[in-house]
């Protein structure tokens, strides 16, 4: 790398009472006084969220609102500081989504322990759990800071994916050319 | 008279506070004292009605040489050595500064009162000098006009010998 | 209308009431100057600042939410707040100096006001009366000797808290005072050699100075800022330096000394000191525009007299007293209030100088260009009024 040895000017007489530089600088801070604010209004006003953001986890259903969790406790199981509480219940025989092997009794998660680590996503066999575009978690008291089922659905939403993996199984289970 | 009480006010404070210039031990609270008996100074000049005097007074040796004094007292070690408080030529000049304080104090007692001074003719009332800043002036540079360079003759020498004393003049020989 | 009644009330109970109004002035003024702060920091800096604070009490008033975002009640919170928070007196403080620092503050800065005449207005015989507190003819040399007393209360403060932070702000703010004192004192020199012509009684009023700017003709109306703009810039950057603002606010410097010297300070001892620099910055803004800025005249070469007279065709009242001095007063605050504005302004434009600078500044640049620069207006005076 070539070194470049740069002659400092010396500075002139005006610049050295360094008025025109003040007066520059005094015009430039009038710009931005008669420019618009950038600030957001934080609670009326939100960010715009990166898809890849990963905020709190959340379930999520499938396109026909079947919980995609099939409580096979892999994220109870991995979760670095065991903030995921499992209990796994069976699905009633006549219930539309019988096919499916398990589903979730109760889903608690506790937002305290959890440390957004994404491997209960990165684990979840079923694409079930989800660290989405939720960033604020608050509440009063630390019984509000579990997230249970009913809310980890309520935060997830369904997740638009076409690829319906337990009914596949199903009708192909009925026309008899099973895995 | 309300001037009267005023006078004692004042005066008790700017004789009190300089007493504890003196008294006190802790050298900031004596530079605070100083600046109080200042203010009272001012403060009588006011009441003999010489504003421009007060304000001079105030803002010359109230506002800057005792923040002067402060900042000194702040850079230097307070505590003081172990040095005998008492040495002989402190002695002397205590016991001088006494005797002309007791001779002071028998004349007036001898007198009764300060004397008025007497005008010639006593026709119009003296005008005070630090009243107004034409007189001020006017005095300054005519009858106070030797007193005033001298002074300032000897601020001039006392500027230098502090150059001289707290620069170190290594380089130069012809200093040395 | 007659205001005689006024002038017949005892001297006691008129100087009560004008030092009540001097207190319920200021403090407002002072406070508003804080919200101005954030508000003006906060748009330099593309933010809103703080618009949010509403009493729901008064949610319903239609209009309110532009007082909400100029942040109006978020001032009277924090004023509240200053006044009712707990005040506490760390251990290891000189009490009794600790607690005077912040009372020491305040009188000096309310003080000097008393000899700063804000108006003027005509009176019945046809001559101009000027609308000051105390009128004398020792006016600018009265508010430096108060204003310098205003030292005192850092140095107490730094030293009083008996930590080091706060002691390094005194010990500079000290230093830094008396420094920019003596180029403020020489700056102004030039402006009153001008208006103590020969043969004149011999003035120091800051009256006298606005007088001397509403003078007809091209030079008898152009203020100072134009005859003599070294002197206007010297006493600008003083005052700059003796207000403790940035770039010269050494004594706080919160980058390096934490808070200097209130740093130990809490609640509404701190308070008071804030309200005391504000206080300092509208004064001294005061004096500045007086001196050099033509006071409450509207325009250079166009005197307030003038603008009376001018009006008196369009509304008869105009030269009624009243209006004039309320006209005189809010024409003044105007230039005080842009003056402020300034101060901030130049807050957020220049980064603050480390402590040799400021030393040097003082004594090795602006202390001789003030010297230089009175000698040259003498010799000019010399020779213009000869």
């Amino acid at each position: 790398m070539a070194v470049i040895q740069v002659e400092r000017k010396p500075l002139s007489l005006l610049e050295r009472t360094y008025i025109p530089q003040i007066v520059g600088g005094l015009r430039t801070t009038l710009r931005h006084f008669f420019k618009p604010n950038v600030t957001l209004q934080y609670p009326e006003q939100r960010p715009e969220i990166s898809k890849n953001y990963r905020g709190v986890p959340t379930l999520v259903m499938d396109p026909n609102g079947r919980e995609k969790c099939v409580s096979c406790q892999l994220c109870e199981f991995v979760c670095p500081p065991k903030a995921i509480r499992i209990t796994p219940g069976e699905i009633a025989a006549d219930s539309p989504n019988a096919h499916v092997e398990k589903a979730p009794q109760a889903f608690d998660i506790d937002m305290l322990r959890c440390i957004y680590c994404g491997l209960c996503q990165e684990v979840c066999p079923e694409e079930a759990i989800w660290l989405q575009n939720q960033f604020s978690m608050s509440g009063y008291t630390r019984a509000e800071m579990v997230n249970n089922k009913a809310k980890l659905y309520e935060l997830g939403g369904t997740l638009p994916d076409p690829h319906l993996k337990w009914d596949h199984k199903k009708a192909a289970a009925e026309h008899g050319n099973g895995h | 008279m309300s001037t009267d009480i005023f006078f004692y006010l004042f005066a008790a404070i700017t004789a009190g506070s300089a007493l504890a210039v003196v008294l006190c031990k802790n050298t900031v609270a004596a530079a605070l004292s100083l600046l109080v008996s200042l203010v009272g100074v001012a403060a009588l000049f006011i009441l003999l009605d010489a504003f421009l005097l007060a304000a001079l007074m105030v803002f010359v040796y109230a506002g800057a040489v005792v923040a002067l004094f402060l900042f000194i007292v702040m850079l230097i070690d307070t505590y003081g050595g172990t040095r005998k408080p008492f040495k002989k030529g402190t002695i002397v000049a205590s016991g001088f500064a006494l005797a002309l304080l007791v001779t002071g104090l028998a004349t007036l007692a001898q007198r009764g009162a300060l004397a008025t001074p007497e005008f010639a003719g006593n026709a119009a009332p003296l005008v005070p000098v630090g009243a107004s800043l034409r007189a001020y002036g006017e005095q300054l540079f005519t009858t106070y006009l030797l007193p005033v360079q001298i002074v300032g003759f000897l601020l001039l020498i006392a500027m230098l010998g502090v150059i001289v004393l707290s620069k170190k003049f290594e380089g130069l020989e012809d200093v040395k | 209308m007659d205001f005689s009644f006024y002038f017949d009330l005892p001297l006691w109970l008129r100087l009560v009431l004008q030092g009540t109004a001097v207190i319920l002035v200021l403090f407002p003024i002072a406070a508003a100057c804080s919200m101005a702060e954030r508000k003006i920091s906060a748009w330099l800096q593309g933010r809103p600042g703080p618009n949010r604070t509403l009493p729901p009490l008064l949610a319903w008033v239609p209009g309110i939410w532009v007082l909400q975002k100029l942040g109006i009640f978020q001032l009277a919170a924090d004023g509240g707040k200053f006044v009712f928070k707990e005040d506490p007196v760390p251990g290891h403080v000189n009490k009794l100096y600790f607690i005077a620092a912040p009372i020491l503050a305040m009188i000096p800065a309310l003080t000097t006001v008393v000899v700063v005449p804000f108006g003027a207005y005509l009176d019945s015989a046809g001559k101009i009366v000027p609308l000051v507190l105390a009128n004398v003819d020792i006016g600018l040399l009265a508010v430096f000797a108060v204003s310098s007393l205003g030292v005192y209360a850092v140095i107490l403060a730094g030293w009083a808290s008996n930590s080091k932070y706060p002691f390094l702000g005194g010990v500079r703010a000290s230093a830094q005072l008396i420094s920019y004192e003596l180029s403020m004192t020489l700056s102004v020199l030039p402006v009153f050699l001008w208006i103590n012509a020969p043969g004149g009684q011999g003035t120091l009023s800051l009256f006298d100075v606005v007088q001397f700017q509403s003078q007809p003709g091209f030079w008898g109306g152009a203020w100072f800022v134009f005859t003599m703009p070294l002197s206007a810039f010297i006493f600008l950057v003083a005052l700059f330096a003796e207000t403790n603002r940035q770039p010269f606010d050494m004594p706080e410097s919160e980058s390096d000394l934490v808070g200097g010297f209130h740093t130990e300070y809490g609640a509404f001892k701190w308070s008071l000191f804030f309200v005391a620099e504000y206080c300092h910055m509208v004064i001294g803004s005061a004096v500045f525009i007086l001196l050099f800025f033509g006071g409450w005249n509207p325009l250079p070469w166009v005197t307030l007299t003038d603008t009376v007279q001018a009006l008196a065709h369009i509304i008869p009242v105009a030269t009624h007293p009243l209006f004039m001095g309320i006209l005189g007063i809010s024409i003044f605050l105007v230039k005080i209030c842009f003056s402020i504005f300034f101060f901030m302004w130049v807050r957020w434009t220049l980064p603050r100088f480390r402590y040799d600078q400021v030393m040097n500044i003082g004594w090795k640049q602006l202390l001789p260009l003030s010297i230089a620069n009175l000698i040259a207006y003498t010799i000019g005076i010399a020779l213009l009024q000869k």
